[in-house]
This record gives structure tokens, sequence and C-alpha cells, in this order.
């Protein structure tokens, strides 16, 4: 069996009294997008906080490449990472393409200002941005635009690994579509290991080789896209299927 | 509910708030001690320190040196009324000198940039948290204490010594023009009581209280602002806190520290 990129064994965290996750196994192949399904407020984006490090498990394993994540590995795993954040997370002071090639400005790989900007305007044309944005900065943007210097900005290293934090959260529904498309393009044309935490079933119908369901804390289910359609979960086939009734309760 | 259980619960209410004081001031030492310890170790961002020097020392210029002019004349004239009584007019440049360099110039220069600085990096802070831009920080292999909190914590600690000599000069002559313009001392005589009269120790004193206020301003604004709670309730109170506990310790401080210089 191949070793997994990502792994998550046995993952709790608790918030004082209450237990977000209760004990998380998740495996993400190499070059797989994995989209992590569930309510509001069933800890998709704790779950993907504890693999950056940003949230501490209480208990259990991350392992990536086989290796456990501790704050060592971590800084290397963090090196080959890109993450779009829910709201962009783009940063107010800096115009986009400061933003776009953060890593090439600040980090150890610093590129001369001249072709950081280059670089910065090639990744902003990918995500189909114009050279005319890259001045500007991120208030005098849409929210669709942000999404977009947001995943510019992911992707501005060639990552081996990207996170996408409710990618459609906010759009509307031909932005969102355009967003899900982008970000397919990019995952398969970089050969990306992507993690995807969403809500939003068309989202996941475009971005997902595989979809895990979370629900109180655990996978309730996992498998491939094509079989969640026809999935017996009762978990799922409330969620898919957006009905009132079943095992998840409507208020929480 | 019997007298018993009242005591315990009152008592149980006093050790709480105690537990939750000593907790506070442990977190913020320790959250100190790291921003200092990010200032001295690399990697460094000097691009970022110069932008927050040149938006908490130059900006802050004309609301500290108005501050200064107006309480330097006030203070000129308050002296000059009350050494009336004692026929000591005369003392209006040494004391207005004494006065601004040694307590009002180092101490509302603290304050008024308490209230500019402080809270404005606890917002901007505050709403970064709040957005997620710390978190993406993070993400971006980037550490938030090094790229945000020690250029702040820096260009504070010594844009405010900077900023306090200002405002020293510029009480000293809100003092000067009162009391030539309107009390009728002449300008030789002014200048001359008030060097004669003013020590280095004076100035270094003001120079050292204003780098303590400096410090206590950036490392209070950073740490509300980081550990801003979610949404904009998070915000104000990070903000209104970073004013409030800011102005308490500048006050605080300026006392020990008159303890320290001027108690022998």
């Amino acid at each position: 069996m191949t070793t997994p990129k990502i792994e998550m064994r046995g993952v709790a965290k608790a918030f004082g009294p209450k237990e977000v996750l209760r004990g998380v196994d998740l495996r993400v192949a190499k070059g797989e997008s994995c989209v992590v399904i569930g309510g509001s407020g069933t800890g998709k984006s704790v779950t993907l906080k504890c693999i950056i490090g940003l949230v501490s498990p209480d208990r259990g394993r991350i392992e990536v490449d086989g290796r456990t994540l501790d704050s060592r590995t971590r800084q290397a795993f963090l090196r080959q990472f890109g993450m779009l954040f829910q709201g962009g997370a783009l940063f107010d002071s800096l115009t986009v393409w400061e933003n776009v090639v953060f890593r090439f400005r600040h980090g150890a790989d610093r590129l001369p200002r001249g072709k950081a900007r280059d670089l910065a305007i090639d990744k902003l044309r990918r995500v189909g941005l114009e050279p005319g944005t890259a001045d500007l900065f991120p208030a005098e943007l849409s929210g669709g635009m942000q999404k977009r210097v947001g995943l510019a900005r992911a992707i501005a290293t060639d990552p081996a690994v990207i996170f996408f934090d409710e990618p459609t959260t906010g759009l509307d529904p031909i932005m969102a579509d355009v967003i899900n498309d982008l970000i397919r393009e990019i995952v398969v044309e970089m050969g990306a290991t992507a993690m995807t935490i969403t809500h939003d079933m068309s989202s996941v119908r475009k971005i997902a080789d595989r979809v895990a369901m979370l629900h109180q804390g655990v996978i309730q289910w996992s498998g491939p896209v094509t079989e969640i359609d026809r999935s017996e979960n009762p978990y799922v086939h409330q969620f898919v299927n957006g009905l009132p009734k079943g095992p998840i309760a409507a208020i929480r | 509910m019997p007298i018993i259980t009242r005591i315990l619960d009152f008592l149980a209410a006093i050790g709480r708030a105690a537990i939750g004081l000593a907790r506070a001031t442990g977190s913020l030492a320790i959250f100190a001690a790291t921003a200092v310890l990010n200032i001295v170790l690399p990697p460094y961002f000097p691009s970022e320190f110069g932008r927050q020097l040149i938006r908490m020392g130059y900006f802050s210029l004309p609301v500290v040196g108005l501050t200064a002019l107006f309480t330097g004349g006030a203070l000129a004239l308050q002296i000059y009324s009350g050494g009336s009584r004692f026929n000591a007019e005369s003392v209006v440049p040494s004391i207005v000198a004494i006065g601004v360099v040694r307590e009002l110039g180092p101490v509302l220069c603290g304050l008024m940039v308490a209230g500019r600085v402080g809270a404005s990096i606890a917002a901007e802070l505050g709403s970064m948290r709040v957005t997620e831009q710390i978190d993406a920080l993070v993400t971006l292999s980037t550490s938030p204490m090094k790229f945000l909190v020690a250029p702040r914590v820096l260009a504070g600690t010594l844009a405010l010594p900077v900023l306090t000599g200002i405002a020293d000069i510029i009480g000293v002559l809100g003092g000067y023009l009162v009391g030539t313009g309107r009390l009728g001392i002449s300008p030789g005589n002014y200048i001359q009581n008030t060097v004669d009269f003013l020590t280095a120790g004076d100035i270094v004193s003001s120079l050292v209280k204003g780098a303590v206020f400096g410090f206590i301003i950036s490392v209070v604004g950073c740490y509300q602002g980081y550990r801003s709670g979610r949404g904009a309730q998070g915000v104000a109170q990070a903000t209104r806190n970073a004013v409030v506990t800011a102005s308490i310790l500048i006050l605080a401080a300026n006392y020990l520290l008159t303890e320290v210089f001027f108690s022998a």
C-alpha cells in the first residue's frame, strides 16, 4: 500500500467542554483532491487547522509523506504548501502583487522586486486577472477577485499540497463555478494534493476525487465522488440531498 | 442561602479575579519576552520596521507637539498665578522646564501615543486576526511574531524617546511663548533660567521614560490585537483594553521610574 500524502489518525480536539473532533481518521493520497463536507460547526476548519499547526490536537497523529508532523517537520511541510482562505485573507497593507509573491519578498527564497512582480503577474493571469490589478490594494477588489488573488497566492510557489477553505462561500453561482473550474484545472495541472472543506455540493462535484463526510467529530463516510449520490450512509444521504429529516439535527 | 455559602461565593469571586489578573499579567510578560527575543533573533524585516517607525513616530508629531505646546503654556500661567502669592513669579521658567521635561513631556506624549498608536495597533492586528490574515502568515512560513509584533515593538521603543524629546522642547517653548508674551518675562532671562536649571539627568530620565512608555504601548497594543476575540466586538474590546491597559501601565511605570531617578 502506497504511503498517503496526508494521514490523520484518531485526531481529537476539544475547546473547553466542547469536543469538536473526536477521532478523525483520514487518508489523502498523493495527487488526490479530497473534499471534506459537513454542516457548519462540525469541525471542518479545525481539521485543516490541526494539519497546518494553527490548532494543536489533544490526541492523535498527523503524518505527511509518512512522517509525523511536529514543529520541525511542519516548517518543511509549510514550505511546499499553499492555502486559499475563506475570505481571501489578503494583507490589506500590501498591493495585490505583493500579496501574491509574499513568500518571494519576505521568505528565504527572496527574489528581486522586478522578478517577483513579473512572477505575480504571471500567476494573476493564470487565475484570470489582468496585469492592471497587480498594483491595486485588496480593498479595491470585488469578493470574486479577492478569491482569485488568494488562489494566485496559494499557487505562487507551485506547492505540492494546497488547502481550500470554503472556496465559494459568499460568491454568486456563476463566480463560484468559475472558481471551482479554476481550482480543478490548477490542481490537475500542478499534480498537487488538494484538500478542500466546503458544504457547497456543486464544489464537491467539480473539485473532488474523493469525499469525506465529517459529522459529530468523526469521518462518517469516505469514498469516491462518483459514489456519493449512491451512498446509503444516512448522514451523506441527508446532507447531499439537503433533507431536513435524518440523523443530522437541523439545529445544532 | 446560608451566610457561610455567601461568604464562600464572595471569596471565590475574589479568588477568580486574582487568578485571572495573575494569568493575564503572566501572559503579557511572556508575550513581551517573546517579542524581545524576536527583535534580537533573525530573520529581520527592515522595511516593515521602517514603515512602523514612520507611522508611529512621524505621524504622531502633530498630536504630540500640539499637546506639549498648550500644556507648557498652561503650566506657565498656573505657576505664575500660584507663584505670585509668594512673590515667586521668577521661578516660572525653571518650574516649567522641570515639570515638562521630568514629568509632563514623557507622560503626556506616552498617553497621547497610547490613544493614537496603541489603539491603532490593536485594531489593525485584531482585524487581521478576525480576517485570518495572521493565520495566512503562518501558512506562508512567516512568523507573525517576527513580521507583525517585533517591528512594531522596536519602532515604538525607538520612536517614543525622540517624540518625548520633541515634546519637551515644544512644551518649554509653550511656556516661553506665554512667559514672554503674556507674563512679561524677558526672553533672555527665560532662556537663561531654563538652561541653568535643567540638568543632563533630567533629559536622560525623560528619554528613558519615553523608551519605556513606547515599549509598553507597542507591546500592549500588539498583545491585545494578537489575542483579539472574533468579530467586531472582539476587535473593539481589544482596542479599548489596549488604550486602558497601556495608560495605566504608563502612569505606574512613570511613578516607578521617578522613584528610581529622583528619590535620592
